[in-house]
């Protein structure tokens, strides 16, 4: 059996530690060793997927117990894609923070970061209810102290309402898993689905709560309407590398949800006749709303791109609510394309608003590279309000195309379109004011003092600044190119989740094979 | 002694509801840790409530014991649970000492340019 499945675990565990510990006071080692971690992990992940490509799903019993009393870890295709995605959003975020100095203005930044990487990739592993929940509240740890990194008292204050946010939540997922165990007596994911199949109709009251509330508890983390609110103020108020790195943790809710309400809960259970598609859609419908409205009236550049983010989860849920193999496989190349545009925008807004006088909407006068952050701006722009050439285009569109055959065609085209629309005129307005009609303004006469403060004035950003922004667009050119090949994988990912045969069997019958 | 349970519960979490929503961090910090014992007492009783039953099998099979798995989820929840206690203790205090206002709100966007820029001024 292959050991490398623990490996995007156990690498970051490892390396975080020692990053605490011996690298704390020497930056340019912690930095040198959270490089060589996430390149590593990258390479890892590029490994698993290409280990993933041949339908095999595989399972490691960790410790060798067998696989309902002991935890497993499962890597199929859509795991592997998850991790990957991971691995290249953090190298992203990683060059950023250590390009403009971001690590630097706070504590321990790279061994939060790695416990991070640790927890998500675990969460995307893990084939284990409980273990899940241990895996979220690792990565939720970490990412409490991203979140207030570098202080500030708004930040604090924001950074403490989504502590208390989470803390709830994951009282819910207790609660939940609780329910679940005494319903089912048992945890393991593939067991779940065996048990929750076989059960009688008449025990469906408990199963069924409990999918509901751990649907809630998904849909915390995911951002879904009525539980979005902790987003706008917490993707606003953290620092902007961290926000770009939190565009995968709206994801892990979705993964979970996906993973959780196909593999167990799926659309044909009999104790469930499809409960969880009848609130989930709604919710979805509404989360998308709330983004598209949110955009427009946003006054801070942080909180429209937080709530863009809010609205690309309410588009992507929309095809998972559906819950058919062609609308999931839609919903997984929406959510690869959402994760790098989000990021994308969040790092160029860094990038903006640090040489600005904070980030209101407002005309001010132009920094410098006006033309450079406006034409990036323009394309993470078109990417998340989903206009060709990239691959938001293209997502939208196989959205669409999926949701054809269901019954919720007609309310799905209609919340999607309209809510691209209010997008792209919310970019636009924001655009323009921040980028176009400064350069309209009267430059401000010369202060006698200027030289005093002449250090003040913001500084163009250098190459390797600028580059993890470009190479994010560049990601969603790249994804519209392969879009092919992209969308295969995650359509064969997608068949692979709804014949849940495939998973419980190397779950379960492992045993003798080893 | 399933009415005790069930009631201990659904007291402890009520208790603990109406405490977070008081949105003031003293508050809170009692709310959510009274839901944590809350949902610490929920997963005991997700194994079948027992008394005087061993947590093993015994060789024989004759013997009634009760589920393990429940009590081990418990220690992970207690663990977790306590831990996560202690940091929002001092995201409270850090946030309170900052802000001289323990109130677990975000004020409104009309003055918010001015509130980034002390952010950011803070982060420098």
């Amino acid at each position: 059996m292959s050991h490398w499945i623990i490996a995007p675990v156990v690498l970051p565990a490892i390396l975080a530690p020692i990053i605490a510990f011996v690298m704390r006071h020497d930056i340019s080692l912690a930095r040198a060793a959270s490089f060589a971690g996430t390149i590593a992990l990258a390479a890892i992940c590029v490994g698993l997927v290409v280990a993933a490509a041949d339908g095999q799903t595989v399972s490691y019993e960790l410790g060798n117990w067998p696989a309902p009393f002991g935890i497993v870890l499962v890597l199929d295709r859509l795991s592997a894609v998850m991790l990957l995605l991971t691995a290249i959003l953090a190298l992203l975020v990683l060059l950023h923070a250590v390009a403009t100095g971001w690590d630097a203005r706070g504590r321990h930044f790279h061994a939060l970061f790695q416990f991070q990487l640790m927890g998500i990739c675990g969460a995307f592993l893990t084939g284990d209810a409980f273990n899940l929940f241990v895996f979220f509240e690792v990565l939720l740890i970490a990412s409490y102290g991203l979140m207030i990194h570098g202080g500030g008292k708004v930040r604090l204050q924001a950074g403490l309402q989504y502590v208390v946010m989470n803390l709830a939540g994951s009282t819910l997922f207790l609660f939940a898993l609780g329910t679940l165990y005494a319903a089912t007596g048992t945890l393991n994911i593939a067991d779940l689905a065996e048990k929750v199949q076989a059960l009688p109709v008449e025990d469906a009251a408990l199963v069924r709560a409990a999918a509901m509330m751990l649907m809630i508890v998904f849909a915390i983390k995911a951002a879904l309407f009525p539980v979005q609110f902790w987003l706008p103020a917490t993707y606003a108020n953290a620092p902007a590398p961290v926000a770009a790195l939190f565009a995968i943790m709206t994801k892990v809710g979705a993964y979970a949800i996906i993973r959780v309400h196909t593999v167990v809960f799926g659309p044909d259970v009999p104790v469930l006749s499809g409960v969880i598609g009848d609130w989930l859609m709604p919710a979805a419908l509404v989360t998308l709303a709330v983004g598209a409205v949110g955009v427009l009236g946003a006054r801070r550049l942080m909180s429209l791109l937080a709530f863009s983010v809010v609205g690309s989860m309410g588009t992507m849920m929309v095809a998972v609510a559906a819950f058919t193999a062609e609308t999931t496989a839609a919903a997984l190349y929406y959510l690869v394309h959402s994760t790098f545009s989000a990021a994308a925008l969040f790092l160029l807004a860094d990038l903006v608003v640090s040489r600005r006088h904070g980030d209101g909407l407002r005309a001010q006068q132009p920094t410098v590279q006006n033309g450079l952050f406006a034409a990036l701006f323009f394309a993470g722009a078109i990417g998340m309000a989903g206009m060709p050439p990239l691959s938001g285009f293209l997502g939208k569109l196989v959205i669409l195309d999926a949701m054809q055959d269901t019954p919720h065609m007609k309310v799905a085209f209609v919340a999607i379109l309209l809510g691209s629309l209010l997008t792209i005129v919310g970019f636009a307005r924001a655009g323009s004011v921040l980028f176009w009609k400064s350069t309209g303004l009267v430059p401000e006469p010369v202060d006698p003092e200027a030289d005093a403060v002449a250090d003040d004035r913001p500084q163009p950003a250098g190459a390797m600044a600028v580059a993890p922004t470009v190479l994010a667009v560049a990601m969603l050119g790249l994804l519209a190119v392969f879009a092919g090949p992209v969308s295969a994988y995650l359509g064969d990912a997608a068949g692979q989740l709804y014949d849940s045969s495939g998973y419980v069997s190397a779950v379960m019958g492992s045993g003798e094979g080893g | 002694m399933e009415l005790l349970v069930a009631s201990a519960v659904g007291v402890l979490t009520a208790g603990g509801v109406y405490l977070i929503l008081r949105l003031r961090a003293f508050p809170v910090i009692l709310g959510l840790a009274l839901l944590s014992y809350a949902v610490n007492v929920f997963l005991f009783s997700t194994g079948r409530l027992m008394v005087n039953a061993p947590p093993v099998l015994n060789n024989y099979g004759d013997a009634s014991y009760t589920d393990p798995l429940p009590q081990a989820l418990v220690l992970t929840a207690i663990v977790i649970s306590f831990g996560m206690t202690a940091v929002l203790v001092m995201f409270a205090l850090g946030a309170y000492l900052e802000a001289d206002d323990d109130s677990i709100n975000m004020r409104d966007e009309i003055d918010d340019d001015a509130a980034r820029a002390d952010a950011e001024e803070g982060g420098a």
